[in-house]
């Protein structure tokens, strides 16, 4: 059995104390809140922090309300969102993307603030330190060069999280506070396109909130690609979102891929393509077809990246689909 | 009240579900200390110096060894004893073991193995198996081990007359397979826990398959007489054939334990458990068939080549079984066999459920396919006529006792409605919607049938001893307790022989007592492995307690003043078939055969019968019996994304009599969950000589949602060499699996995909073949110009398909 390294672990019960945590010990200290993936890389020896900070016990960071918007708080688990009913009738994506997470298991301890900031993950990185040793260890943990892309600067690591994407396609937004004060940001601008520096928040910053406007009618929809029907992270995600007017033509869309790059990757050029139109079998195509242009998998996860990329076409636009029967 | 027939319980599953099974790493002694292996970073390369002082400096660390304090070579066949318990010049694969610290605690131990610096000299490593027949390249191992630089072993066999065979076909057809090598995935990693007295006694406990051949390896690398060590099977949380090899860390357990004086365990990691490996090989396959218009088979070729990785483990047995049972199923007039194993740097092949035959079987059942649609033949009515029979022998000089292989395939045909007039509804494309998924499905049914042996004929080491000895001994108290050496892999062996036991003795099966595995005190049974625990123990315990029960009977015909012949033990009474006011109490009996006759005990042993063929690797392949399998399985092709999901199996297997049905159903799904993943998903894939995909996350197998719904049919021949009439359930089921999906999958959207995984890009790349108009086909495209020596001829057997000449 693999072991975690030893660590001293501290069990704040509001989020200031958290905080004040985290400014004391600084960099020796992480947060962990459900451990479905610190505690796994921990053990790996992919993060050996000194300090653990336990956010599972500070009540605040729990629950869903809804006012002027939805906001769900960071310590919400995956179980407890994949079950609302009010994410199941407005935004129905986040609440199938929080289900379709590996195991009944990890959504009871997993937590929707953990899986935003869900380390980015590669077969040449998630894997024993013996192993890695045998490898010669790459750029993200304890080496120099990338071992997918050897001639590159920078590491490819794979945004693989199921709700980051749709997160991002509902436009919603993060509040992040640390000791130094508190901040609201998109939550597309939480993710930088950089295995490493995966996260557009300081190290002491937690998430506490998960921000959605009002649903106003949006139509929303998750698709995820993996070998099997459980247990398996997403090898390709579409979250997709649209706003029909009375006439049918759709007045907003965003289409968000995940497990394809190092952050979830806006579908731009697709989603400029629906503007204005009514969601028929054409448009659709087209804008199945710009969406997968911009997917560049490399070979650094389940399944050829080849293959990757063609299901990107065939499940926007089966996103797509679903939406125009919503 | 029976119990052969019955559907119980397993006597051990009240231990499982309440977790007071002792599995090893569950157990734990006074002042044990916890080791781990230091393992091979390098895929080849010799090792130059091993410095273990920074580990021996650590406080906490009790011991450090390396390959210089147990450098005595051991391997499960006696052929290949090519391995050692930590490597003394030369790694051969990464994983291989290096090194091992004992500690106070685990963690400390694997702080040390950080410690010690190992100086390796890099070689070249040989990862495909194109790279092995290069001979140019080094080799891995030297002289004695292999055949042939690094060909490890090589097979040339002809039975019958081939050209003579080809020459009276009307349809030839030629094709090349390859099926993937996959492990066991077996969910307790494997644990050993040693430990040694001041007197020099050493105890093992480990999570093994086969105790007795661990003992005789830790007597030969430990240079210890064998009467001065136990080795005893804790319970075990599956096998599969994964803990049928004597392992490193058995042996790095005991000799820890015997240089401290202290007990020590060793629990291995995943990422062990996939370096300890000894699974499926990858093999590619070339076949070539001949038939006539009515597809009666004239003649079969079969070519194999087995990547073995870095040790020889069951590699020449593997290699022999990649041949031996094409021929048990379907009448074959002439068949020739080429297999060749090579030495790769990755971890060690071995035996896996149906050791050897999946992958020949895979490659048969679907070139029957082939065959069958291109002759416009029924692939179900077209097998059927072609059934080996009864009492005959095969080609190769294999006995059939009996075959329930056309009624196999009649229970799974009506059932699935195989080869129906469904068929055209099947292959149009329709939409079905999961998950918010509209998708374009077709659908499929492929059939497919399989065969494998219930125990090999002969030991892995020459001897001609008994394969499996019982030991019974009936108390005073009524209670009856059986020893004996096999090792329940949760198989439920060691329930068997108390349902044998109490139907025998006409008891409760609550009042025997099952004591096995433990070399101290049950008699030698050869484990579990090759499927022959139930027939091979079965027999052996039949044997200890009919002379017992005579005893019993004299004892109480003499007190009820009948003949002994006359009575029989049914529910706890001897009774007096003739007068049933004339009968004894089970406990009375006994108590007058004891006074009668001393303590009572028995025992019993089986040897299989002598049935070796006239030439050389006639021992594998032979059997008391084989089982007989057929498979239908339903698929749906996603024609969009290429995947595929197994709706259903059906699955008939003859297993000869089912002595309990439930274990036989539960023998039958365990395979189809395996034979499902194996023809979907699973894969030792490497990078270099690196294991992709060491964990249980990686290395992808069916979760519980992914796993089709079963249907079991037990078709009961009663066979004649068997306990009861038992054949045997553990490994045949699996066999028409993989290749009934691949013919589903065919039957579905028109491709080939011949070699598994069949995953989505493969078919998508085939599909793209189609749509192209070129051959609709995935898999290998030609087989290497592989030297094979001169086959050994063999004449067949008096009583082996004949072939009648037709032509000219
Ligand atoms: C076998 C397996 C399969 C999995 N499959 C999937 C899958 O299919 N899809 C998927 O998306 N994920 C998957 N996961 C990953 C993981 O279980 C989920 O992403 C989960 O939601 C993580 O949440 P957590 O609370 O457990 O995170 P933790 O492990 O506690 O934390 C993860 C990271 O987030 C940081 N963090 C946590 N909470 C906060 C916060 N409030 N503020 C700031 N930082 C925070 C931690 O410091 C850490 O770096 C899988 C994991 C395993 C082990
Ligand atoms: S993408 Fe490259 S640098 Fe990043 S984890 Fe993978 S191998 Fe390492």
């Amino acid at each position: 059995m693999l072991r975690l390294p030893p660590f001293e672990y501290h069990a704040p019960r509001s989020i200031e104390q958290a905080v004040n945590l985290g400014a004391e010990h600084g960099t020796a200290a992480m947060f962990v809140a459900g451990g479905t993936d610190l505690y796994p890389n921990m053990k790996r020896r992919q993060f050996t922090p000194q300090v653990l900070i336990g956010l599972n016990g500070v009540e605040e960071l729990r629950g869903i309300s809804n006012g002027d918007g939805i906001t769900i708080r960071a310590g919400t688990t995956l179980h407890q969102v994949s079950n609302s009913p009010l994410l199941q009738t407005q935004y129905p994506a986040l609440a199938t993307a929080a289900k379709l997470v590996s195991t009944p298991q990890l959504r009871a301890m997993g937590t929707l603030g953990g899986n935003l900031c869900l380390d980015t993950r590669c077969n040449y990185y998630n894997q024993e330190f013996s192993w890695r040793q045998a490898l010669g260890f790459c750029m993200k943990k304890d080496g120099e060069i990338c071992m997918v892309a050897p001639g590159s600067s920078r590491c490819w690591a794979v945004s693989s999280t199921d709700c980051a994407p749709v997160v991002v396609a509902l436009e919603g937004r993060v509040r992040l506070v640390s000791a130094r004060g508190e901040r609201v940001i998109a939550a597309s601008d939480l993710y930088r396109d950089d295995g490493i520096e995966y996260l557009g928040k300081a190290r002491d910053e937690i998430v506490t909130e998960i921000l959605l406007p009002p649903a106003d009618g949006t139509k929303s929809v998750y698709l995820k690609l993996r070998r099997r029907d459980s247990f398996d992270f997403p090898i390709l995600g579409v979250a997709a979102a649209l706003r029909l007017a009375s006439n049918g033509e759709i007045e907003s869309a965003r289409i968000v891929l995940g497990g394809v790059g190092s952050r979830p990757l806006e579908c731009v050029d697709s989603a400029r393509l629906l503007i204005g139109q009514k969601l028929s079998h054409k448009v659709i195509g087209a804008a199945a077809e710009a969406a997968w242009r911009p997917a560049r998998p490399l070979d650094n996860t389940d399944s050829t990246h080849s293959y990757r990329k063609k299901m990107a076409r065939v499940y926007v636009a089966r996103a797509l689909g679903a939406l125009s029967e919503q | 009240m029976p119990v052969i027939g019955a559907p119980l319980a397993k006597i051990d599953s009240w231990d499982k579900v309440i977790g007071a099974a002792k599995y090893a790493d569950d157990m734990s002694l006074p002042r044990m200390l916890h080791a781990r292996i230091l393992r091979s970073t390098m895929p080849h390369a010799r090792i130059v110096s091993i410095d273990t002082r920074g580990a021996e400096e650590l406080p906490g660390v009790v011991a450090v060894i390396t390959g210089r304090d147990v450098p005595i070579e051991y391997g499960i066949l006696p052929s290949s004893q090519d391995e050692q318990a930590l490597c003394v010049d030369k790694v051969r694969f990464v994983g291989d073991a290096v090194a091992a610290v004992a500690a106070l605690d685990a963690e400390t131990a694997e702080r040390a193995l950080q410690l010690i610096h190992v100086e390796y000299e890099p070689l070249t490593p040989i990862v495909t198996m194109n790279e092995a027949l290069d001979e140019t390249r080094d080799a891995i191992h030297t002289g004695a081990h292999a055949d042939h630089h690094n060909i490890h072993k090589m097979v040339a066999l002809e039975f019958g007359d081939l050209d003579a065979g080809f020459a009276e076909a009307d349809y030839i057809l030629e094709d090349t397979y390859f099926y993937q090598g996959n492990t066991h995935l077996a969910l307790e990693n494997h644990a050993a826990l040693a430990s040694f007295s001041p007197d020099g006694h050493l105890t093992l406990w480990s999570s093994t398959q086969t105790p007795h051949y661990v003992h005789r390896a830790l007597a030969k690398t430990l240079e210890l007489p064998a009467s001065r060590i136990r080795v005893v099977a804790a319970a075990i949380g599956g096998g599969f054939g994964g803990k049928t090899d004597p392992f490193s860390h058995e042996i790095v357990a005991c000799k820890l334990a015997m240089l401290t004086g202290r007990p020590v365990k060793i629990t291995l990691t995943r990422q062990e458990v996939f370096y300890c490996h000894r699974g499926r090989h990858p093999v590619l396959m070339w076949v070539k068939m001949g038939v006539r218009q009515d597809g009666e088979p004239t003649a079969l070729h079969f070519r194999t080549l087995l990547d073995g990785g870095a040790y020889g483990s069951y590699g020449v047995a593997s290699t022999y079984y990649t041949g031996a049972l094409q021929t048990v199923t379907y009448k074959i007039p002439a068949y020739k066999f080429e297999g060749m194993r090579v030495f790769t740097n990755k971890p060690p092949c071995g035996p896996k459920r149906g050791h050897g035959t999946p992958q020949p079987r895979f490659a048969l059942e679907i070139h029957l396919d082939k065959i069958a649609r291109h002759l416009g033949l029924d692939p179900a009515a077209y097998r059927k006529q072609f059934i080996v029979e009864d009492k005959t022998k095969t080609v190769n000089h294999l006995t059939i006792t009996t075959c329930g292989l056309s009624e196999c395939i009649d229970r799974v045909v009506e059932a699935s409605g195989f080869g129906g007039e469904k068929r055209e509804a099947r292959s149009e494309i329709h939409e079905s919607k999961i998950e918010n998924q509209k998708s374009k499905i077709k659908n499929g049914l492929g059939l497919a049938c399989g065969s494998y042996l219930s125990g090999a004929g002969l030991p892995i080491y020459w001897n001609q001893m008994p394969h499996s000895g019982v030991i019974v001994k009936v108390d005073r108290g009524g209670g009856v307790a059986v020893f004996c050496g096999s090792t329940d892999i949760g198989q439920g062996s060691t329930s068997l022989l108390a349902y044998i036991a109490a139907e025998e003795f006409g008891i409760d099966v609550r009042d025997v007592r099952v004591i096995t595995a433990d070399t101290d005190l049950t008699p030698v049974d050869l484990g579990s492995y090759s499927s022959r625990v139930t027939v091979m123990t079965g027999n052996a315990c039949i044997s200890a307690i009919r002379p017992l029960k005579q005893k019993i009977l004299d004892a109480a015909a003499e007190k009820l003043l009948v003949p002994a012949e006359s009575l029989s033990f049914r529910d706890g009474e001897i009774i007096c078939e003739d007068d049933d006011a004339r009968r004894l109490k089970w406990t009375e009996a006994i108590a007058l055969a004891e006074a009668k006759h001393g303590t009572l005990s028995g025992t019993g042993s089986y040897k299989p019968p002598k049935r070796a063929g006239p030439y050389k690797g006639s021992g594998v392949g032979i059997s008391p019996s084989y089982s007989y399998a057929a498979c239908v399985a339903q698929v749906s092709v996603d024609i969009e994304t290429g995947q595929v999901r197994v709706e259903k199996i059906w699955l008939a297997h003859d297993g000869g009599r089912a002595l309990n049905p439930i274990l036989v159903e539960g023998q039958v799904e365990g395979s189809v969950y395996m034979g499902v993943g194996e023809a979907l998903m699973e894969e030792m894939t490497y990078r270099g000589g690196l294991h992709k995909a060491p964990s249980l996350l990686d290395y992808k197998s069916l979760t519980m949602r992914d796993m089709p719904p079963v249907e079991t049919f037990l078709v009961e021949t009663n066979d004649p060499e068997g306990p009861f009439g038992a054949k045997e359930a553990g490994q045949g089921p699996l066999l028409p699996v993989p290749p009934a999906i691949a013919n589903a999958i065919y039957d579905a959207i028109g491709v080939r995909i011949d070699e598994t995984p069949i995953t989505p890009d493969k078919i998508l790349k085939a599909l793209e073949e189609q749509e192209k108009g070129r051959a609709a086909r995935f898999g290998p495209k030609n087989f290497p110009a592989v030297k094979y020596p001169e086959p050994i001829r063999v004449e067949p057997p008096e009583d082996a398909p004949r072939l009648e000449r037709k032509k000219g």
